[in-house]
């Protein structure tokens, strides 16, 4: 916010301020893609009883460096009966999917993409995207396992969009705003003040609340997960079955940016999370630039907070990632049809019904 | 309807057991034995690259005859009672020069059987197992400490010595019939 108006009147023109602007999250996402992809085999490793990369750098901290600049050199090769214009199409689609939620999280009170009124609305709708662009790169790669890929994400994604609208829509029938930036800042000041403790409802409806949010918390994670394609829900990539599933077929930088959308959408649905339940970008304790007069500290501070819940997030999925086997594809679909749908749905109805009973 | 939440139950319990154990496994220190840098022990007795102690061998053959796999090549030549070839630290008297002994490790099947019929004890198995080569020919290792001049001098020598024994023979040979001849 402070950061548009600030850059709309250096530049004189609120289009080149949007331009601009909406680079932010690539600065941000790309030093965390590299980050994360070292986390992940470091986790991977530690809880395997492993070491991990440790060649390239203090603790192979430079190996995803490395690995990019091997993947920038590599040869880009199209199979000879792909659909070439959507093949090449497919991965960026799939990054610009995942780079438009990004549009709408405020990582901090100075800055959010757009400040539009639906934002929840509109992160789930780009989810959407997301799938058209795997479906688009597994179906023109002309490939069983690819196309078969595809064909598992639509199905899962699309299935376990409705649980998670279910308790999205829960929580803003508490609140009663779909902006992901008054929702971050309704939840201010303190830890009780998170909508996973009943936001800011009187306290009785506040404690009646707290085991149904946290239902509603534990859906949506689960749901998440699901639809950024991580284990246990990874079928549509599943390597021992597929091979890489929908980007089977992909090499060099194409197969870069899937890895990059890949986890640029682990931190999107982290940060939508930790948005929704937890605070998003709102210290628990309250701010050290407050306490010391520095007013311009808060807004870093707070970037630094949503950083941290989102890279928590990210680690809990890494976590899961290596605990948990992969689901079957009818195991993946009982647990949406059968458990997180009619749960989120009960969890909806009561937490309408303490919402409208307004004790 | 008492099965689907008590498979709620199990499913969010056993999930949270299993994050318990890998979370244990995050902080234990790892068993990666990082391989050139640190290298496991070897077992007592492992059999590896065979190694042949020149100074004692007495040039018996019999390790040679024991491989299964015939990859021992000795050849000898009779030492010249005026030849001194020393003992071996057992104490045993050599009385051979052993001009090849060649060990073919690509055929080697690390059986260890050459090891216990050797009278003297000289060829054993080390700790060496990295000697991998990009040529075959380069596995085959001579063991031999004479030079070729020397092993020529040796060969030359030994025929000389059994020429001049003919020699002898026939010399000592020829006069017979004709002293019977005498008598």
């Amino acid at each position: 916010m402070i950061i548009y108006e600030y850059l709309s009147e250096l530049f004189g023109s609120p289009v080149l301020a949007s331009v601009i602007q909406s680079l932010f999250p690539l600065i941000f996402l790309i030093p965390f893609a590299l980050f994360a992809v070292w986390l992940e085999r470091k986790v991977s490793a530690f809880m395997q009883d492993r070491i991990g990369p440790n060649r390239v750098g203090k603790h192979g901290w430079l190996q995803t460096v490395a690995d990019i600049l091997k993947l920038i050199q590599k040869e880009d090769i199209t199979a000879a009966n792909a659909d070439k214009p959507l093949f090449n199409i497919a991965p960026v689609l799939v990054f610009a999917g995942s780079y438009l939620a990004f549009a709408a999280i405020p990582f901090s009170s100075a800055y959010i993409g757009s400040s539009i009124d639906l934002g929840l609305l509109f992160i789930v709708a780009a989810s959407g995207f997301v799938v058209a662009g795997i479906l688009m790169g597994g179906w023109a790669s002309n490939n069983k396992y690819s196309l078969l890929g595809a064909v598992r994400s639509a199905a899962q994604v699309v299935s376990y969009e409705i649980p998670t609208v279910l308790v999205i829509l829960s929580v803003v029938m508490l609140t009663g705003s779909l902006s992901l930036y008054e929702l971050s800042e309704m939840q201010t000041s303190s830890i009780h003040n998170w909508i996973l403790f009943g936001g800011n409802a009187p306290l009785l409806q506040k404690i009646l609340l707290i085991p149904f949010m946290f239902i509603g918390f534990i859906i949506l994670y689960i749901s998440s997960l699901a639809e950024v394609n991580r284990t246990p829900f990874d079928i549509p990539e599943a390597e021992s079955e597929l091979v890489a599933g929908f980007h089977t077929e992909y090499s060099g930088m194409k197969f870069a940016m899937f890895f990059l959308a890949e986890y640029a959408n682990m931190f999107a649905v982290s940060a939508i999370v930790s948005a929704i339940f937890l605070g998003g970008y709102q210290s628990p304790f309250g701010y050290l630039g407050n306490t010391l007069g520095l007013t311009w500290l808060v807004p870093i501070e707070q970037f630094l907070w949503f950083s941290a819940k989102g890279l928590f997030f990210v680690f809990v999925q890494m976590w899961l990632r290596w605990t948990l086997p992969r689901l079957r594809v009818d195991q993946l679909m009982a647990l949406c049809w059968k458990y997180l749908i009619p749960i989120a749905f009960v969890n909806l109805l009561i937490i309408g019904l303490i919402v409208l009973i307004k004790i | 309807m008492r099965e689907y939440f008590s498979n709620i139950w199990s499913g969010l319990f056993t999930v949270l057991v299993g994050m318990k154990i890998t979370f244990k496994h995050l902080f234990e220190p790892s068993v990666t034995i990082q391989y050139p840098d640190e290298k496991p022990k070897l077992p007592e007795r492992a059999r590896n690259r065979l190694y042949v102690n020149m100074d004692d061998c007495i040039g018996c053959d019999q390790c040679s005859r024991a491989c299964p796999v015939s990859c021992i090549e000795i050849e000898t030549v009779k030492a010249l009672p005026t030849d001194d070839l020393g003992k071996t630290s057992q104490g045993k008297k050599k009385a051979l020069w052993v001009t090849k002994f060649n060990i073919d490790f690509a055929k080697c099947c690390y059986c260890q059987l050459c090891v216990f019929p050797c009278p003297t004890e000289c060829i054993y198995m080390t700790e060496t197992y990295e000697f991998s080569e990009y040529q075959r020919d380069s596995l085959n290792y001579s063991f031999v400490t004479l030079t070729p001049s020397e092993i020529e001098e040796k060969k030359d020598n030994f025929a000389k010595f059994e020429a001049e024994k003919a020699a002898q023979k026939a010399a000592a040979a020829a006069p017979k019939p004709a002293q019977k001849t005498d008598e």
